[in-house]
């Protein structure tokens, strides 16, 4: 299950620690930050809950870079 | 310019006034000019200092936040307040660049792909209505006037006009239709009212999924891209602890050698190197290379998949083309006429064109075909076909018919063979019509696919382009293939071949080549999607309105223009080239810099050149893949 969000993030070097972080969390299978299209897609673990791991990946990110955003 | 960077701009312009303030008035007290440059460091630098505390707490130590921090305080530390200030200034000066520079180069690709449309015409109770393309069911009857755009792929319910497609193909020539006719999205409407019945939702026309398609290709990354990745992840470590090394272990071996440790000059040299290695140049430049040459590309009808294509293509050494549809039109053509025993090439054609009247066989559509374009046809103004009777189809071989009178037989060899006719033996290749008029050998005429006009170019220019063969596969007979690959210029021919066998020659190839050289397979995209896959690289061409195409190819080419394939390779190229000058141009300046810094030969206002002028140099070189 692969899903796609619109982010926000400013430097190319923030969205891969963002990608780094969304990789990490659990219930996520892979993730790819793209900086110039400002999306993030990230494919899910078979029969992970979507909203929880999102919420999760959303707090890493924050952590990972303070300045970002991701648009659910 | 964003609001977020107008808000950076205010800070910039009010931190350097103060900064280069303070610096013409002299101030006795170190603590006034310690608490006065605060004022503007704190101005420019409050965020970057926030985001490197949080870096430390969540476990993030080493990123580019953290070098600034560092190299910041550490001058302040020292007393080097003016340097202090001003590094983070030109930090945040070069990162607002950055910010503008990346944010102009997506809009401009945006604009190059200037094909969704912002509203559709929905008639509602005879009454039209601007709406969201989003919000159009398929079935729902829309209005495009001249001058927009096709909003949703459709078929032509009433009117007629021409469409200019140049958004989607790059190709300026106008495609006309009418009533009936289906229209793609993304086409610009030129002349008259179009009512269309839509087909589609808007997400599922070709306009969207060639904009989802362009937006995602930056999903893909390249190597090189993933290079700089993991690159940056143990290169800024390493030169924080390097800095930090350089900041004590000199001065403890003089204290051991027993002279003045000199912890001031040290810990300069220290923080000059922070600075300077930065990887910043790099992280931003070569994504933004690859988004400018897809980008470009895109705008020429070359849609690439990724940057790992785009990246690919520049390897490519064999191009193996697929024949019918990809360097031959794939339409029979009536390409050469010999008449003999004093009839003429009109009448030979006559004659022909007459006896097959009657056939829906390709062939006997493309002798009609020259016929009707003939100048024979034009005098006589119209077919009369009554004048046609005692049709017999000679299964296999061709047709006898009584044509005003005469007999006429129209057919291969073997139906010469079986008439008793001596027959001129064609000295071109094609598939061979031999006529005979009332028993008497009037002549032939050739038929075969005819070569697209800049196929030849085409294939000179792939060799031009590095590649160091070009294979043409083709079901079709030895000889038509030869004689085609001969006028061509291509290297090698694999003829009478099975769908199955292509893949074969394919994986036979692959075998064969070196592990840095790429195969890309070139075909229409219809039957080919084993191959396709199968290749290291697959490019569609004519997948204009055809899905499959889009689904299959790592690269489409909206048209089937085979010029476009040199073209791509020409771009990704040029992207490569400007990527290896980045990484080059970066990396020598740097560890010159690092290396001339940790000797003392570099100031911070070098350092500060060396990260912030080296990204605004590679930024502005990466934006050149735009321009094509």
């Amino acid at each position: 299950m692969k899903k796609k969000y619109k982010i926000e993030v400013d430097c190319a070097a923030c969205a891969n620690k963002m990608e780094d972080a969304a990789k990490k969390t659990a219930g996520v299978k892979d993730a790819v930050v793209s900086f110039m299209a400002q999306k993030m897609e990230i494919e899910f673990e078979e029969g992970a809950e979507i909203s929880t791991v999102m919420k999760n990946v959303s707090k890493a990110c924050k952590k990972a870079e303070p300045d970002c955003e991701i648009f659910q | 310019m964003t609001g977020k960077q107008k808000k950076v701009l205010i800070r910039i312009c009010v931190s350097a006034i103060l900064t280069v303030s303070f610096c013409v008035i002299s101030i006795s007290s170190p603590y006034l000019r310690f608490g006065l440059f605060l004022i503007p460091y704190l101005i420019i630098g409050y965020d970057i200092l926030r985001k490197a505390a949080l870096g430390i707490f969540h476990g993030e130590i080493f990123d580019e936040n953290f070098l600034m921090a560092l190299a910041t305080v550490g001058a302040f530390v020292l007393g080097e307040y003016v340097e202090g200030t001003a590094v983070m200034l030109f930090y945040q000066v070069g990162e607002l660049f950055q910010s503008y520079a990346v944010g102009k180069s997506r809009r401009n690709i945006t604009e190059l792909m200037d094909i969704r449309p912002d509203y559709a015409n929905v008639e509602r109770e005879g009454k039209v209505i601007q709406t969201d393309p989003d919000e159009v069911p398929a079935g729902t009857l829309i209005l495009v006037k001249p001058g927009e755009k096709v909003p949703i792929d459709g078929v032509v319910t009433d009117g007629s006009s021409s469409l200019n497609t140049s958004a989607l193909t790059g190709e300026s020539l106008p495609r006309e239709v009418k009533e009936g006719d289906d229209v793609i999205s993304g086409c610009v409407n030129m002349s008259g009212v179009l009512r269309i019945k839509t087909t589609k939702e808007f997400g599922e026309s070709t306009v969207s999924k060639i904009l989802d398609l362009v937006e995602n290709s930056s999903m893909k990354k390249s190597r090189s891209e993933n290079f700089i990745t993991r690159f940056a992840r143990y290169y800024t470590p390493f030169v924080c602890f390097g800095a930090l090394a350089l900041a004590v272990l000199p001065p403890l071996a003089h204290i051991v050698m027993g002279n003045p440790a000199n912890w001031s000059v040290w810990v300069t040299r220290a923080l000059t190197t922070l600075v300077i290695s930065c990887p910043c140049a790099l992280v931003i430049s070569i994504p933004l290379s690859f988004f400018g040459g897809i980008g470009g590309a895109s705008a020429k009808g070359i849609l690439v998949k990724g940057s790992n294509y785009l990246e690919a293509l520049s390897q490519a050494k064999y191009v193996v083309c697929d024949k019918t549809g990809t360097l031959t039109k794939g339409v029979f053509e009536a390409t050469h006429m010999q008449p003999s025993n004093g009839f003429s090439a009109a009448e030979l054609l006559e004659a022909a064109a007459y006896a097959e009247s009657y056939s829906g066989h390709p062939i006997s559509k493309s002798i009609k075909s020259a016929y009707l374009s003939s100048d024979a046809f034009s005098k006589a103004g119209e077919m009369d076909l009554s004048v046609v009777s005692d049709v017999e189809e000679v299964g296999g071989c061709g047709v006898i018919a009584s044509v005003n009178g005469k007999k006429v037989a129209a057919g291969n060899a073997k139906l010469m063979q079986k008439l008793n006719v001596p027959f001129e033996k064609p000295k071109k290749t094609g598939t061979q019509v031999h006529v005979t008029i009332d028993g008497k050998y009037a002549g032939y005429i050739l038929i075969s696919d005819v070569v697209k006009p800049n196929a030849k170019e085409a294939v000179r220019d792939l060799k031009d382009a590095g590649v160091r063969q070009v294979i043409m596969l083709t079901g079709d007979s030895k000889e038509v293939a030869d004689a085609v690959a001969a006028e061509l210029g291509v290297d090698v021919v694999k003829s009478e071949l099975l769908p199955a066998d292509k893949v074969t020659e394919v994986e036979k190839l692959l075998e064969t080549k070196g592990p840095k050289e790429k195969l890309v397979f070139v075909g229409d995209g219809i039957n080919d999607a084993p191959v396709l896959s199968r290749a290291d690289l697959g490019i569609a061409m004519g997948a204009l309105g055809s899905d499959a195409a889009i689904e299959a190819a790592d690269i489409v080419l909206m048209d089937d223009d085979p010029a476009k394939i040199a073209a791509a390779m020409k771009i990704s190229g040029k992207t490569l080239r400007i990527v290896h000058q980045n990484i080059v141009f970066a990396l020598v300046i740097k560890f010159a810099c690092l290396g001339f810094g940790a000797i003392g030969y570099v100031s911070m206002w070098w350092a500060i050149f060396a990260d912030v002028g080296v990204m605004i140099l590679a930024v502005l070189n990466a934006t050149r893949t735009l321009k094509n």
